[in-house]
């Protein structure tokens, strides 16, 4: 009887939460269960014939017998890294100043400005970097005049291009989790080290870092995956060669119309990704539910 | 024992000396003109209510400010121009601001580490310190496994184990609960005398700073109005803001009228009249302030003990009784007058049975109050 009431009393309350719940579990279902499942199938079977399947490793053994896509796979993989790695150097001091020494208005101001920029489409601001960095851009231009070069160069479709454009993209990203992680890191323990006969880098070192160090993966986690999911800023910043794994699987979904190969650079790009995550979260001793709290 | 605390020479100078610091902020003067100096091994506190600049001097003696003007000298060398990290001083903060990142053996021993001692040589005097702040086995334990009054001694071992000349502490005791600030008190002092080094302690609670001190400096806008022992400090207040600042006081605003010797008459606006010891020149005529200490005023249900002794007395009415123990008192208001004053119960019990509205006796001996020249800056 008595526990027919209980139930009797939370079943509204059982139904409101899976009501609440329901569009973000559809969303899961609809748009990153369900095309993932059709796409893990996809990548495992092969043509036979016209409308003739069966299944098959053939898509992962091209990718390792053709040295252009691990090629690609690697490299986009090592520039996806030193572009995290510039964006948190880059960040980490705007972060600082955002958190701990602007007060008040500056300090919106300067939010403002890191935000700015993201109110332009990618399309847009990566066409902007175009026009600054073209052989008849703005920047070439500049150079010659400063005489420093004596003929414009080209400085688009160079590997620094794309590092520069991938961090420019990724800079807020970063630095909202390091304000957030910085801002709850108690000034008294910096005085309180500098008061022991801590300098800058010891502190630095010893009790920014360990303190932020959430903040820090957060922040790498999320402009690592942007980055090595990036399509729009390698292909226009590097062209041709720019030889970016995401372009690899445009190329088989769109131009080759080769589902299969696609899906399965899919699969290895997700398990790339997946694999340098858990990495990097080893590698600084952080637990995944931790940093996520920061980000 | 080592060579480094065989500094005692003969003619050892204070371990710290101030001269005419100052501080402004915009308009406003935190630290104004300030000099005093502390004995080595002695235990200073700064007591004033909050914003009267006692924070500022502490961080221009830890080195996080500079002052504007005036010097601060530490073991009879200048600071001028000295970072915090080079002095010989260290500060125990308001919230403590242990290393959470670090276990209380890392956080004792990050001082020496930043010295560069030997490891092995920071873990035995990690572990010494701990003992003799009594957590021989916190080694490893992490910051938040540790207790209020734990995490309070590691602080002040964390600070100690660098053998400063001088250790600051910035209201340390202000975030426990009573109970265990009363026993933290008691630790404190018996740290500072065991290890024997210098302490500068900041609070606004005058009962720490004179439980724990040997001189206390009692600080107002920016200067300071007293230094003194405590007991200075309580039986000959030199100002009308410390007489009401350091312990209870009942205050009496009124002009004096008859001046005998060092014995001052004064009647108040609504007519009442004490006698109280005057402090600095008092003339008549002028407007003045007395103190009657809740503790000098005695109660009776009749004037007779007064009479007897040759006392004032005055007819009085109470309003509440406030009972709490040792330091009971009550309420009440004088009738003529309407004066309203705080008066300590005996700890004996007697007169435990008053009741409200009760009409009583009370007097005082006119020595044991004092009375300035009211009109000062400091009025309070």
């Amino acid at each position: 009887m008595r526990a027919e009431d209980t139930s009797g009393t939370r079943d509204p309350a059982r139904m409101l939460l899976m009501l609440l719940l329901a569009p973000a579990l559809l969303w899961l279902a609809a748009l990153i269960l369900l095309p993932h499942v059709e796409l893990g199938s996809l990548s495992l079977r092969a043509r036979v014939a016209p409308r003739v399947y069966e299944p098959s490793l053939a898509q992962f053994r091209t990718f390792i017998d053709e040295p252009l896509y691990w090629h690609t796979f690697v490299r986009t993989a090592v520039i996806s890294i030193l572009a995290t790695a510039t964006t948190l150097l880059l960040a980490f001091p705007i972060a600082w100043t955002i958190a701990k020494i602007a007060r008040g208005r500056t300090r919106s101001l300067l939010f403002v400005l890191c935000l700015i920029p993201f109110w332009v489409s990618e399309t847009v601001r990566t066409l902007g970097w175009m026009i600054l960095l073209r052989e008849s851009g703005v920047l070439p231009a500049l150079l010659v005049r400063l005489g420093l070069t004596p003929a414009p160069v080209e400085l688009l479709y160079h590997d620094a291009t794309i590092l520069v454009g991938l961090v420019y993209t990724s800079m807020l990203f970063m630095v909202v989790p390091l304000i957030s992680a910085l801002e709850s890191l108690d000034d008294s323990l910096i005085e309180a080290a500098y008061d022991l006969g801590g300098n800058g880098w010891s502190i630095l070192r010893t009790i920014v870092i360990p303190h932020a160090a959430p903040g820090i993966v957060a922040g790498c986690i999320v402009v690592f995956m942007l980055t090595l999911g990036n399509y729009l800023t390698p292909t226009l910043l590097g062209g041709k060669n720019s030889q970016w794994f995401t372009e690899q699987i445009y190329t088989q979904f769109i131009t080759r119309f080769n589902w299969e190969q696609g899906a399965a650079f899919g699969f290895l790009l997700l398990g790339l990704s997946t694999l340098i995550v858990w990495l990097g979260l080893k590698l600084s001793g952080q637990r995944f539910g931790e940093v996520m709290q920061q980000s | 024992m080592t060579a480094t605390s065989g500094t005692a020479t003969s003619a050892a100078p204070p371990d710290l000396q101030a001269e005419g610091l100052s501080k402004r902020f915009g308009d406003f003067r935190a630290v104004d003109d300030l000099s005093f100096s502390v004995e080595r091994g002695s235990f200073f506190s700064i007591l004033g209510p909050s914003g009267c600049g006692k924070t500022t001097l502490l961080r221009i003696i830890a080195g996080f400010l500079s002052p504007d003007t005036g010097e601060v000298r530490i073991g009879g060398k200048t600071m001028q121009g000295v970072p915090p990290n080079k002095r010989p001083v260290n500060m125990v903060f308001q919230h403590l601001a242990l290393f959470p990142m670090m276990s209380v053996g890392e956080n004792v021993g990050y001082g020496l580490s930043r010295r560069g001692v030997a490891r092995d040589e920071i873990k035995r005097r990690v572990g010494d310190m701990l003992e003799r702040v009594s957590l021989p086995s916190a080694q490893d334990k992490r910051v938040d496994q540790l207790s209020g009054g734990q995490k309070q001694r590691v602080a002040i071992a964390r600070s100690l184990v660098l053998e400063p000349t001088l250790l600051l502490l910035d209201e340390p005791l202000g975030a426990l609960d009573l109970k265990l600030r009363d026993h933290m008190k008691i630790e404190l002092k018996q740290l500072q005398a065991a290890f024997g080094t210098t302490f500068v302690y900041i609070t606004h609670d005058q009962s720490e700073a004179l439980v724990l001190s040997d001189r206390v400096a009692v600080m107002n806008q920016g200067r300071f109005e007293q230094i003194g022992t405590p007991q200075d400090l309580y039986y000959a207040p030199q100002t009308p803001f410390v007489a009401g600042f350091v312990g209870a006081n009942n205050a009496v605003q009124g002009r004096a009228t008859q001046i005998n010797g060092d014995r001052v008459t004064l009647a108040s606006e609504k007519g009442l009249v004490i006698s109280a010891r005057a402090m600095g020149t008092v003339r008549v005529g002028d407007a003045v302030q007395a103190f009657v200490r809740p503790e000098v005023a005695s109660l009776s249900r009749s004037a007779a003990p007064f009479t007897d002794a040759g006392l004032p007395h005055y007819q009085a009415r109470i309003d509440s009784l406030l009972f709490d123990g040792a330091n009971s008192a009550v309420l009440l208001h004088e009738e003529h007058s309407g004066t309203e004053f705080r008066i300590a119960l005996p700890q004996t019990g007697h007169l435990s049975d008053l009741v409200v509205d009760e009409s009583v006796s009370f007097g005082f001996d006119p020595q044991l109050a004092v009375c300035f020249a009211a009109g000062n800056e400091h009025a309070s």
